[in-house]
């Protein structure tokens, strides 16, 4: 009741509000088995897209022509045609892709299939599994580092961090975690690794050279029960001062400063927050809501929460077209 | 809207080595875990749609070896199970010998509250750590005072006052208690009453079921009679074997819901539990046993795993270590309920949240919002430390 009194306060103050930057935001919607599209200028839905079934984790090529969708219980990749909004094909994936990084190749794509233990290797261009890698149990998170020599999986049972070696598609080592590893992002200059832990309510920051855990940030917030607190998505910001971090049940997002771990700020968002987007000029943030089923837009500058939009069933992933 | 000011606690951990790719270039060691059952002879229910399958609680630990399995292969640690099902005119306490004899000390069991008292008291068990997965006795918990035994199965109080506190939550106070004849019922009911006066219910009639012949045929004109003439907002119904609970929805005289042992069930796991990550799991069960998993496979499952996890976080196969681990305040288990599970120092009792299954759909997971706790809500569920007088 509260949540939504402030959140109507919020839509109200939105007029008064600067011009955003253009660009097109894409939620996947894992119970609609659909895309929401949203205009950043206007942060209103102007269409959805019916897709695969279970749709989750999804992301852009770089010249950002295409979307691929991760169509978990489809068992498939789709490549959609971002101009057209049209499916063009089908990956072979493995089964139940979850969660995908596209190597800096542009070519690449490393998927999480959760329900197989294990890491699939796909060439968009040839369509064809390069390598399938074993991992622990449960797959989910994955990361490619910007130098591109780094594939990283996180198993949410086996609770660790696999690191795969692209040049050989080799698994070469593992760092253990906290409880339920989800996400896993790179810093810009790959020295580290962040890794979000659900259940043990962590994010562990690793050292990418000796793969050893160098911090580990928890959370508190008041009237919350630790237990509650589960990180998940993270963003960090190109210029390597802040990181957000999304913390599902607890329905904040944290705002940590990125160099000295501390974390600054809590911003209550919806129910259940996944996964967060940055714009491209990293002036908003935008995060999916699974339980609420919205978005909330956050204004990194003055660090509030701006709009919510209401978008499908369950919003887990998202991705930005210029 | 804004939140200032709460500073996360911010803590260097002690660093982990970076682990080596795969565990094969040096000699696996292998961590044995016992299974112990007994064969059973239950007499038939009314009711046949939900068979007792004979792989029930052991289909749970298999795939908590497989589980463990796939992170030992990263550690160096293959995980084993020994099943011993004891025959029906067998004696547990062999049983049990014959796995301490093959140098088993971490051992699963699936036994009535009975003989997991003879064989946790056996000479034999002292340096051993036994997990009850099939036997839901409050007195195990809290007069039995097992040392060596540590319960992943909820209790029936756990379960009754989960249910308690959503009933109460609903403002659905006024309960009618129907009763069955086995003992297990009325351990049931008497779970029931400890939680109706716990949470503030009423229990406004109680009634013994008493007929023994097929009610199926009947249910239409017997439960209307058993059900009238009593003024309550809630059936409450004690059948743990599933005789004659699934006869009484629609068949009371007034429009009545009913839960408890039918109905809107507490219980430990139930096919209906997706979120949290759960669909991996039935999906990985399924696989394997070919069925949906059941409570005493939910909680051999985390049995397994609590061992998996100790062996993994100490890196050790050493009893000693591992199961000193499982009882200090740095485990914790990812299971697939929200949030991380622990054992209860005082009872040896795993705390969880306890999901209210209607047939089809998952109703709540307790413990329900607004029941508060010193340390944390999980222990509003069952007997709590002040309730429990055990030197562990």
């Amino acid at each position: 009741m509260r949540l939504r009194t402030t959140l109507l306060a919020l839509g109200l103050g939105l007029a008064a509000s600067p011009a955003l930057a253009a660009g097109t935001l894409y939620v996947s919607n894992e119970k609609d088995d659909s895309l929401s599209v949203v205009d950043i200028e206007t942060l209103e839905v102007v269409d959805t897209i019916p897709v695969g079934m279970r749709p989750r984790g999804i992301t852009l090529s770089k010249d950002q022509k295409t979307l691929y969708i991760c169509a978990s219980d489809s068992d498939t990749v789709q490549v959609m045609d971002i101009a057209s909004r049209k499916i063009l094909h089908n990956l072979p994936s493995g089964e139940d892709p979850e969660q995908f990084a596209l190597h800096p190749d542009d070519r690449h794509l490393y998927i999480a299939n959760e329900d197989d233990a294990i890491v699939t290797v796909v060439d968009t261009e040839s369509r064809q599994v390069v390598e399938q890698i074993d991992v622990g149990v449960e797959p989910e998170g994955m990361a490619v580092s910007h130098d591109g020599k780094w594939a990283v999986n996180t198993s949410e049972t086996t609770n660790m961090v696999h690191w795969i070696d692209t040049a050989t598609q080799k698994l070469v080592a593992n760092t253990l975690v906290d409880q339920r590893p989800r996400h896993a992002v790179f810093t810009r200059d790959d020295s580290l690794l962040w890794v979000s832990s659900e259940i043990g309510g962590t994010v562990s920051i690793i050292d990418v050279d000796s793969k050893e855990i160098v911090h580990k940030i928890s959370f508190e917030l008041p009237n919350i029960h630790p237990d509650r607190i589960q990180p998940v998505g993270m963003e960090l910001t190109s210029d390597g001062r802040t990181a957000f971090i999304s913390l599902g049940p607890a329905n904040h997002v944290a705002v940590v400063d990125a160099q000295t771990y501390e974390v600054k700020d809590y911003l209550l968002v919806g129910r259940r927050v996944w996964h967060m987007t940055l714009t491209p000029d990293e002036k908003l943030l935008f995060t999916a809501n699974g339980v609420s089923g919205d978005v909330s837009v956050i204004d990194v500058e003055d660090m509030s929460v701006r709009k919510t939009i209401k978008v499908g069933r369950y919003p887990w992933g998202l991705a930005i077209v210029e | 809207m804004r939140r200032t000011g709460f500073l996360a606690a911010l803590c260097l951990s002690t660093a982990l080595t970076a682990l080596p790719a795969l565990a094969a270039e040096k000699a696996m060691q292998a961590v044995d875990i016992g299974w112990l059952s007994k064969e059973r002879d239950l007499p038939p229910v009314l009711s046949n749609l939900d068979e007792i399958p004979a792989d029930k609680g052991v289909a749970g630990a298999r795939l908590g070896i497989s589980d463990n399995d796939t992170t030992g292969r990263f550690m160096g640690h293959d995980y084993t199970l020994t099943e011993l099902v004891v025959p029906l005119e067998g004696d547990v306490a062999d049983g049990f010998r014959q796995l301490r004899d093959s140098g088993h000390r971490l051992i699963v069991t699936d036994l009535t509250a009975e003989e997991l008292q003879t064989v946790a008291a056996l000479p034999e068990a002292a340096d051993t750590l036994i997990f009850n997965a099939g036997a839901p006795d409050d007195a195990l918990r809290q007069t039995a005072c097992l040392a060596n035994v540590l319960h992943t199965l909820p209790s029936r109080a756990m379960l009754a006052d989960a249910l308690a506190q959503f009933l109460v939550k609903k403002q659905w106070r006024e309960w009618f208690l129907v009763i069955g004849p086995a003992t297990g019922d009325k351990a049931f009911a008497d779970a029931i009453r400890r939680a109706a006066a716990r949470f503030g219910a009423e229990i406004v009639a109680e009634k013994e079921w008493q007929w023994d012949h097929d009610i199926r045929r009947t249910a239409h004109e017997e439960i209307p009679l058993v059900t009238q003439d009593v003024d309550y907002q809630m059936l409450i119904v004690a059948d743990e074997r599933g005789d004659f609970g699934e006869y009484i929805p629609y068949n009371t005289w007034e429009p009545t819901l009913v839960a408890g042992t039918q109905g809107l069930v507490p219980t430990a796991w139930h096919k209906v539990v997706e979120q949290w990550g759960a669909v991996q799991l039935q999906n990985r069960f399924e696989e394997l046993a070919g069925r949906p998993m059941r409570p005493e496979d939910y909680a051999a499952w985390a049995a397994v795993r609590s061992v998996g996890e100790a062996v993994t976080r100490e890196n050790t196969i050493e009893f000693e270590p591992v199961n000193a681990f499982i009882r200090s305040d740095a485990f914790e288990l990812a299971g697939f309920k929200g949030r991380k599970l622990t054992y209860r120092p005082w009872s040896g009792q795993l705390r969880q949240p306890i999901p209210l299954a209607a047939p089809r759909a998952l109703v709540a997971l307790a413990p329900m919002e607004g029941f508060l706790h010193q340390t944390t809500e999980l222990d509003t569920l069952g007997y709590d430390a002040p309730e429990v007088d055990c030197d562990r």
